[in-house]
C-alpha cells in the first residue's frame, strides 16, 4: 500500500462548486439566471455597526416608563395632506402580478394594523390592496401598467420610481407563466407572454423633465398627495440632490441588497452600492440643500430588525421600508414547505425562483391552488406582530441611548466594527475616534 | 363660453376650475387664453366639456384626460395627452416628443407633425398624425391604433406588442419585431373611420399596415440579438 501522504482534494476559491454549477447551467440553457430577492453576497451592512449606549455623560431613558416616540410624517414639503405614520417603517412597493392578490391584501392588513403605509408596484392598484390599506402609496413606474387618474386620486401618496437597489438602471420582466387573465388585463397585454417593464420613463428624461412631471402629477391630484421619488443606490448624493431639486417631498433610497421580484442574478449581485454606503451621501445632499427633515428620506435594502432600523435612523433616515422581510413575515421560505422546496431543487431560505410562479408558500404566485395556502388575515397579523417587534426593538435601543424619539438617534451613538463600515457610515472604528476619510486626519 | 386667462390666473386655478366640472355641468365651453407654453395645462379633466387653448402649450398638455375635448390651437410640447383615458385632443400645429405616450383610450388628432417616440408604450389610444412622425415611434406599443399620413422615422414599432400601425408614406426603418402585415377588410374599415373622424384627406387603401411579429413575446435564446 502506498503510504505517501496525500494532500486533501482542494476546491478552487475562484472556481467554486457554486460558480461551476452556474457555468454549467448557462452552457446548457443559453440564458442568464433570473431570480427574485436581493444581493446574496456579503457586503458591509448594519451588522458592522454597534450602538454605544448610555454612560456617565449620556443618560438613558427608563424602558416602558419614559416615552420614546416613533411617529413620522412624510410629505411635509409641498403636499396638502402629508402621510402620518405611527411607526417609521413602511412596506415597500411590490407588484401585483409578482405577488398574489392575497399577499397584497395581507401586506395592507398588516401595515394598517401596525399604523403604517403600504405601496403598490408595477402592474397597478388592486381593489383588495386599496381596500385593506389605510394608507397606500401608488407607484408611478416606467411601464405605467394600469396607470389612471382615478387610482392616482384614491392613493394617499405617489411614488415616482426611477430605480430599485436590486437593479439600478434595469427594467422588469414578468415571465409568461405568471400572466393570468387578471394580471394581463390590468396591464393591457395578452395573456401568457413575457411582460417587460421599461427601464426608463416613456415621457421624461433627466431632472428638468422630472420637475415638470411632478408638477403635472400635482396638478392632476390638486397638490394634495406627497410625491416620493424612489432611487436605486447608484449615485445617492447626486440623485438625492436632483430629486429634491425636481420637487420631491420624500426620497426613497434603495440599496443593492434590496429585493426584486425577478431580475438577472448578474445584475442583482454586481450593480449598485450597499445600503450602508448610500445613506450618508444622501443625508449629506439633504444637509447641503438645507432640506434634511424637510424632505424625508426613506431607506430600504436589507432591513431585517429594529436594530437595522435604528441604525438607518441614526445615520439620518426618517424611516425605513421593507420588502423581503415583510414577505418572510407573511410566510415566505417557511421551513414547513421544505419538502416542496426540495422538489423544486432548493431548500428553505434559498428559494428565490419567485418569477416562476410556483411558490409553495403561495405568495409569489398567481396559481389559484397555491394562492389559497396564504390566509391573508392570519398573514396580516403576523406582519403586524413583526412590525411591532421591530418598533419595540428600535425603541429599546433608542432609550438606551437616551432618546425620547427614535429620530433623535444620531451618528454619534454609533461605532463601526470594520474599516469599510466606518468609512461608509462615517462613524468611528470601534475603540478609536477615527474613520477613513475623516476630515483632519 | 367661459374664459380662463393664464396671464392673469395661475395654472392651479385654471386646472382646478376645469377639474371641478362634473358630467352635468352647464358650462361646457371653455377657452384658455395666453397659454404661452405653460406646462401641464388642462390635465386630469374628467367631464365631457370642450376646452380650446388659444396658443401653444408646454409639456403634458391634456395629460390623463378623461371625457373632455381639448383643442390646442397652436403646437404642443412633449407628452401631449400622455396616458389619456378617453375624450379627444386636437393639436392644430406640431407635437413634440412622446405624443400620446401610454394613452389608454380616446383620440389624439395631430394636424401637423409629431416628433420622436410618438405613441410610445400606448395602451389603447387612437393617434392620427396628419404629417410625419420621428424615430422610435410606437416603441413597446401595446394596444390601440397609430395612423400616420406622412412618413415615419427610424425604428418604427420597436418591441411592439398588439398596437396597429398604419403609415401612408415611407418608413425609414422598422424596429425589432415590427413587420409589415396584410391590410385586411377590418383594417380598412377601421382606418376609414379614424380618417373620417379626424377630417384627414386620405384614403384607407393608400396606407400600409405594420404590426408585431410576436417573436419576442416569450424569451428565446435564438432571438437574443433582438432584445
Ligand atoms: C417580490 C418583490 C417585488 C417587488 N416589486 C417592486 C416594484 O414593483 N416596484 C419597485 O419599485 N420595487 C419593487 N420591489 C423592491 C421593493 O420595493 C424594495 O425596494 C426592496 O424589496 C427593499 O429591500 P428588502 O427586500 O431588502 O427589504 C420588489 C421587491 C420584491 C421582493
Amino acid at each position: 500500500m502506498d503510504k505517501t501522504p496525500q494532500t486533501l482534494p482542494r476546491q478552487s476559491w475562484t472556481f467554486s462548486n457554486e460558480v461551476n454549477s452556474e457555468i454549467r447551467r448557462a452552457a446548457a440553457t443559453g440564458i442568464y439566471d433570473i431570480r427574485g430577492g436581493g444581493a446574496k453576497r456579503r457586503v458591509p451592512h448594519f451588522d458592522d455597526l454597534l450602538f454605544l449606549g448610555a454612560s456617565i455623560s449620556r443618560y438613558p431613558l427608563e424602558g416602558y416608563r419614559e416615552r420614546c416616540d416613533t411617529s413620522v410624517v412624510l410629505g411635509t414639503r409641498f403636499a396638502k395632506k402629508p402621510i402620518e405614520l405611527k411607526i417609521p417603517v413602511t412596506i415597500a412597493g411590490m407588484s401585483f402580478g409578482a405577488l398574489s392578490a392575497h399577499a397584497k391584501e395581507a401586506l395592507g392588513r398588516g401595515a394598517t394594523l401596525a399604523g403604517t403605509s403600504t405601496t403598490t408596484g408595477d402592474g397597478g392598484m388592486t381593489n383588495e390592496e386599496r381596500g385593506h390599506s389605510e394608507k397606500l402609496v401608488y407607484q408611478y413606474l416606467p411601464s405605467r401598467y394600469g396607470m389612471n387618474p382615478d387610482d392616482l386620486r384614491r392613493a394617499d401618496a405617489i411614488e415616482v420610481v426611477v430605480g430599485q437597489g436590486a437593479k439600478p438602471g434595469g427594467g422588469g420582466m414578468l415571465l409568461g407563466q405568471k400572466i393570468t387573465e387578471r394580471v394581463a388585463g390590468m396591464r393591457d397585454l395578452p395573456i401568457g407572454i413575457d411582460q417587460r417593464s421599461a427601464c426608463r420613463h416613456p415621457d421624461w428624461t433627466g431632472p428638468d423633465d422630472l420637475e415638470i412631471k411632478i408638477l403635472e402629477l400635482r396638478e392632476i391630484t390638486g397638490w394634495e398627495k406627497p410625491i416620493y421619488v424612489k432611487i436605486g443606490g447608484a449615485r445617492p448624493y447626486y440623485d438625492t440632490a436632483l430629486a429634491v431639486k425636481a420637487g420631491a417631498d420624500v426620497v426613497v433610497l434603495d440599496g443593492m441588497q434590496g429585493g426584486t421580484a425577478a431580475t438577472q442574478d448578474v445584475f442583482i449581485e454586481n450593480v449598485g452600492q450597499p445600503t450602508l454606503a448610500c445613506i450618508r451621501p444622501a443625508v449629506q445632499a439633504l444637509h447641503d440643500l438645507g432640506m434634511h427633515r424637510e424632505v424625508q428620506l426613506v431607506v430600504s435594502g436589507g432591513i431585517r430588525s429594529g436594530a437595522d432600523m435604528a441604525k438607518a435612523l441614526a445615520l439620518g433616515a426618517d424611516a425605513v421600508a421593507i420588502g423581503t422581510a415583510a414577505l418572510v413575515a407573511l410566510g415566505d421560505n417557511d421551513p414547513k414547505w421544505e419538502e416542496e422546496y426540495r422538489k423544486l431543487g432548493t431548500t428553505t431560505g434559498a428559494y428565490d425562483d419567485w418569477h416562476e410562479g410556483r411558490d409553495p408558500a403561495g405568495i409569489t404566485t398567481q396559481d389559484p391552488e397555491l394562492m389559497k395556502r396564504l390566509d391573508p388575515v392570519a398573514a396580516g397579523r403576523r406582519l403586524r406582530n413583526y412590525l411591532n417587534v421591530m418598533t419595540l426593538e428600535c425603541q429599546t435601543i433608542a432609550r438606551a441611548c437616551g432618546k425620547s424619539h427614535v429620530h433623535n438617534l444620531e451618528p454619534e451613538d454609533l461605532c463601526a466594527l470594520t474599516m469599510e463600515a466606518a468609512a461608509m457610515a462615517r462613524v468611528p472604528l470601534a475603540g478609536t475616534d477615527w474613520w477613513p476619510g475623516k476630515p483632519g486626519f | 363660453m367661459q374664459v380662463l386667462d393664464l396671464s392673469k390666473t395661475d395654472l392651479r386655478e385654471v386646472n382646478a376650475t376645469l377639474q371641478a366640472q362634473r358630467a352635468d355641468t352647464n358650462q361646457t365651453e371653455w377657452v384658455i387664453e395666453n397659454p404661452r407654453g405653460s406646462h401641464a395645462v388642462a390635465v386630469g379633466l374628467d367631464a365631457p366639456i370642450s376646452v380650446t387653448v388659444k396658443g401653444s402649450t408646454g409639456y403634458y398638455c391634456a395629460g390623463m384626460n378623461k371625457l373632455a375635448t381639448i383643442h390646442v390651437e397652436g403646437s404642443a410640447g412633449p407628452g401631449v395627452a400622455e396616458n389619456m383615458m378617453s375624450g379627444t385632443v386636437i393639436v392644430e400645429g406640431d407635437a413634440s416628443q412622446y405624443a400620446g405616450a401610454t394613452g389608454r383610450g380616446g383620440l389624439l388628432n395631430i394636424k401637423g407633425n409629431a416628433s420622436s417616440r410618438c405613441g410610445i408604450s400606448m395602451k389603447g389610444i387612437d393617434i392620427v398624425v396628419h404629417g410625419s412622425i420621428g424615430h422610435m415611434s410606437a416603441f413597446m406599443a401595446q394596444k390601440g391604433n397609430l395612423v400616420v399620413l406622412g412618413d415615419a422615422g427610424d425604428a418604427l414599432g420597436d418591441s411592439l406588442y398588439e398596437a396597429r400601425l398604419f403609415v401612408r408614406g415611407t418608413v425609414k426603418s422598422l424596429g425589432a419585431d415590427c413587420i409589415e402585415k396584410e391590410m385586411r377588410h377590418e383594417h380598412l374599415a377601421l382606418l376609414a373611420e379614424l380618417l373620417e373622424r379626424t377630417g384627414a384627406d386620405a384614403k384607407p387603401e393608400e396606407f400600409r399596415r405594420y404590426g408585431s411579429a410576436r417573436k419576442l413575446y416569450n424569451f428565446n435564446i435564438d432571438h437574443a440579438d433582438a432584445y
